[in-house]
């Protein structure tokens, strides 16, 4: 009973004291973030600041220079099932050689090596997962006749397949329209309140997602603030973090942050890090 | 009344066609394994676009093969030595597509010039000179086939025991290095079951043909099926046809065996490539302007 209960207490991430550095200049330094079940994270930043870095990190696709990270308890690993990685959506070749249900269906056996034999219970597993994403009408069509937003629900479906607690999600939204950003952003916000899952959160625009948004890590020039929406929204906490004038405009229920330099000058030359 | 310039019997001619069948069933049976293993391996050599680095390993065996031929080594080492090196340097190099077109454009002209200088200060039988770029199954020994057949299922077993992330790592590397696949072993090993299937292919239809077994049939294929069990059953279908078919219909004449499978190949691509419009024709009929789904 009493294991229940400390289990159920558990950081589903504790990311503490973390820097990394490549070659000779560093992403971030003394980063500490505890994430709990159920949390909704949004990471933003300008590109080049280390947001798709950390994903990689905490996938354990990226070795620390310094500190730790933890996933529900145990140290990184690669191919954690525990985590569940929704990628950029990306536009699938239109001759792509597969149908809706087979770009679901690798989440369930593309890890497995060994003859391709279907287990049982494969097929119905991805037919759930497929209804979950709200796929299901078009589970036998070609992907790369699919809209993005379409294309999009797979991945997510994808990722969902080992019921992860904790969902990476790298600028799942960009590409997409209004009315999908809002539709994938729903199918990921509900893995949260129903299954408890933590969500963090890559994105270059915040809008999409403010009303879900538990706290946010904006990360800039290997600085970072951590906060509430409400804490870290506002001109002087950004210009602080930028350290340069930057202004966070309400314009009814949409906020839009102005003068923040889109790369920071030291980290030009990978500036496409995080298209990686 | 016109003389002919060429006589048909060379084409097709029936007689003691039973006992050339006989006589050649090993060659047959080369041309089925690696019919069915390239339309296989065709469908991912679709999938990650390799059907140009496919091309420079062919030419980099080709050069190893001739160099075997000249210094009095084993031809089917030494073309499998070519196109293992090709295979793991473009594998190596080229992960991303736009290095791997520049290697292997620097590649195959090199290998394809170092094969042609091994063959001109080669002085032995002119044959086999010609037939490592065209090739000529017919000539190849009983033992050299016995290798073929049994590289062929090598790969066979070792691309079925990946299959699986193969399809995941061929779709979207990002997603399944996340999700623990080891790519970059994934991606090499690949690279090495694809050279040692360009070897067998360079023996069997030549150098410069390698792409009639390797690309066209799982290009049909996936012009007319979608599923994960259809497309790789149809491309091996078809290549067992083409390279068969080829085989049986060559022992008919005195011609090379090559132009037939060739021909095969691509007419069944041919016919996909109809079906394929003509499907897409009749769906646009029959559901006029959905709105923008796109």
């Amino acid at each position: 009973m009493s294991a229940e209960v400390a289990r159920e207490a558990e950081p589903v991430l504790e990311i503490a004291g973390a820097a990394l550095r490549r070659g000779d200049s560093e992403l971030w330094s003394g980063l500490d973030l505890t994430v709990e079940p159920g949390e909704f994270i949004a990471v933003l930043g300008p590109s080049g600041s280390g947001k798709t870095t950390l994903m990689r990190a905490i996938l354990g696709l990226q070795p620390l220079s310094a500190g730790s990270i933890r996933v529900a308890g145990q140290p990184v690993q690669r191919g954690n099932p525990r985590i569940g990685y929704i990628p950029q959506q990306r536009p699938l070749p239109p001759d792509t050689s597969m149908r809706a249900r087979d770009v679901v269906a690798l989440g369930v056996n593309g890890t497995r090596f060994g003859l391709p034999i279907p287990r049982r219970g494969d097929r119905a597993r991805v037919d759930a997962l497929l209804e979950g994403v709200g796929a299901a009408h078009f589970a036998d069509r070609r992907v790369g006749l699919l809209s993005g937003g379409e294309q999009q629900r797979l991945r997510v479906g994808q990722a969902l397949a080992d019921e992860p607690t904790l969902l990476l999600c790298d600028e799942p939204l960009s590409n997409l329209d209004l009315a999908n950003q809002v539709g994938v952003t729903e199918i990921i916000d509900r893995q949260r309140r129903e299954r408890d899952a933590a969500v963090l959160f890559v994105t270059h625009d915040i809008n999409p997602i403010l009303g879900r948004v538990d706290r946010i890590l904006y990360i800039a020039g290997g600085r970072f603030v951590l906060g509430t929406p409400d804490e870290v929204l506002q001109s002087r906490v950004l210009t602080d973090l930028y350290g340069t004038p930057v202004f966070v405009l309400r314009a009814g229920d949409r906020l839009v942050v102005v003068g923040a330099p889109d790369a920071q000058p030291h980290h030009e030359h990978d500036h496409d890090e995080d298209d990686a | 009344m016109m003389v002919p310039l060429f006589d048909w019997s060379d084409i097709f001619s029936f007689q003691d066609y039973g006992d050339l069948v006989a006589l050649l069933a090993n060659s047959i049976i080369a041309g089925a394994v690696l019919g069915i293993v390239g339309g296989l391996i065709g469908v991912f050599v679709m999938q990650r676009d390799l059907a140009f680095a496919v091309h420079g390993v062919s030419e980099l065996s080709f050069a190893g093969a001739a160099a075997a031929l000249l210094f009095g080594g084993s031809v089917v080492a030494g073309s499998l030595g070519g196109a293992l090196i090709a295979a793991i340097l473009i594998g190596v190099l080229g992960s991303k597509a736009r290095d791997r077109n520049s290697i292997v454009g620097v590649l195959m002209p090199f290998g394809l010039g170092l094969g042609i200088l091994f063959l001109s200060l080669y002085d032995g039988r002119s044959a086999n000179r010609f037939s490592l770029l065209t090739g000529q199954i017919v000539s190849v020994s009983s033992p050299d086939l016995g290798w073929l057949i049994g590289i062929s299922a090598a790969v066979l077993v070792g691309l079925l025991l990946m299959w699986n992330p193969l399809r995941f790592d061929s779709l979207d590397q990002v997603a399944a290095s996340a999700r623990g696949i080891p790519t970059r072993f994934v991606s090499l090993a690949f690279m090495v079951l694809l050279g040692l299937i360009v070897a067998v292919s360079v023996h069997i239809i030549g150098a410069l043909l390698v792409m009639a077994l390797l690309v066209t049939p799982a290009a049909a294929a996936m012009r007319v099926a979608a599923g994960p069990l259809t497309v790789p059953l149809l491309a091996a279908l078809f290549g067992f046809v083409s390279a068969v078919g080829g085989i049986l219909l060559a022992l008919a004449g005195t011609l090379p065996v090559s132009p037939y499978i060739t021909t095969i190949s691509f007419l069944i691509y041919a016919g996909c490539w109809v079906v394929q419009r003509s499907r897409a024709r009749v769906k646009r009929r029959s559901q006029p302007v959905t709105s923008a789904a796109a």
